[in-house]
């Protein structure tokens, strides 16, 4: 009977097209894995296969042009905004984004980010927060919560020694370049068909040409956190929305 | 009316094993293999009761490898 079932016309899900069969070397649950196959799946519903460029940046996600099959350009550590800005501004016919985490996007691409945003270019950042330096072994991130416990504040992370987290998604926000600024999450399937059209929004507004996007999906780090990759969902979900609720936070689209 | 039935197909060497499909299944349908593992030494996700599958994907969609297809067919009694 099981063979009835398995037939091509029954299917209903398997990995996008989109993504080739590369091994990912992200460790075993990471949202990675999770937010490559909503972009992969994304690009492939708009149509946009043939004219999709992303930027890659340094990070975990550093490989992130090896799994994707559509066109990529790898930034210096931050860059991926300037990166995309040139690319979108010399091919505007092109759905451009880049695809940073927090120690990328939130600490050596600051200037990068907030410009790029503040300039309105026609692009989207997708932006990995997962509140720690995951590639490196788990340091202190700038959007490391307040009591966090990481390699470089065994103790937890304390306002008076290591300042206060960064709220970067909550900046873009007020900058009148933007159109779309949202928070999402991957730990469930609610939330995860909820990034998938928070994400579908933003590429289409790059390309109506209606400003930048700023889609943070708060993430999971399973091996910095040192908890298995079910109870880092459980661990995002008490934490990390607390300090990082979920939600639209500007969205000048539909207006 | 006929009863939904589903069925999954694991690309069983992809698989990482971090069991992110047995907590999303509503049906506890997924464990992980315990007895086996694949090339890299992860044991993989296993279909342990499949008649209780109904192919609603949530396995599929939190898959972070895309290890996961998911087939459903209405059954005609």
């Amino acid at each position: 009977m099981k063979e009835d079932i398995i037939a091509p016309e029954n299917l209903v899900y398997e990995k996008p097209s989109l993504m080739n069969d590369t091994p990912m070397h992200y460790c075993p649950g990471c949202s990675h894995g999770v937010v490559h196959k909503l972009v992969a799946e994304v690009i492939e519903e708009m149509g946009m296969q043939d004219k999709a460029v992303g930027v890659s940046p340094v990070g975990c996600s550093v490989f992130a042009y090896r799994y994707i099959d559509i066109d990529w350009s790898e930034a210096a550590h931050g860059r991926a905004p300037a990166v995309a800005t040139g690319i979108k501004r010399c091919w505007p016919d092109r759905l451009v984004f880049t695809y940073q985490g927090d120690g990328d996007l939130a600490c050596i691409g600051t200037a990068e980010t907030i410009h790029a945003l503040n300039r309105g270019e026609n692009i989207t950042i997708i932006f990995i927060n997962n509140a720690i330096y995951g590639m490196t072994g788990g340091q202190m991130a700038p959007t490391t919560l307040l009591g966090q416990k990481t390699v470089t504040c065994p103790y937890g992370r304390t306002p008076e020694l290591h300042g206060y987290p960064l709220k970067m998604t909550e900046i873009a926000a007020t900058l009148q370049g933007t159109c779309y600024v949202t928070r999402q999450s991957v730990d469930t399937v609610a939330a995860i068909r909820s990034a998938k059209k928070a994400i579908r929004k933003a590429f289409e507004a790059s390309m109506q040409g209606k400003g930048s996007s700023l889609v943070e999906i708060t993430s999971t780090c399973n091996s910095g956190w040192k908890l298995s990759p079910v109870k880092a969902n459980e661990w995002l979900r008490e934490k990390m929305f607390e300090f990082y609720p979920k939600g639209d936070l500007k969205n000048t689209i539909d207006e | 009316m006929g009863k939904i039935k589903g069925s999954i197909v694991v690309n069983t060497d992809r698989c990482k094993g971090c069991s992110l499909c047995v907590v999303a299944c509503p049906k506890d349908v997924i464990a992980l293999s315990d007895k086996h593992v694949n090339v890299n030494g992860y044991p993989y996700a296993v279909a342990v009761r499949p008649d209780d599958c109904i192919g609603c994907a949530s396995c599929g969609i939190v898959c972070p490898d895309g290890c996961i297809s998911v087939y459903k067919k209405r059954m005609e009694d």
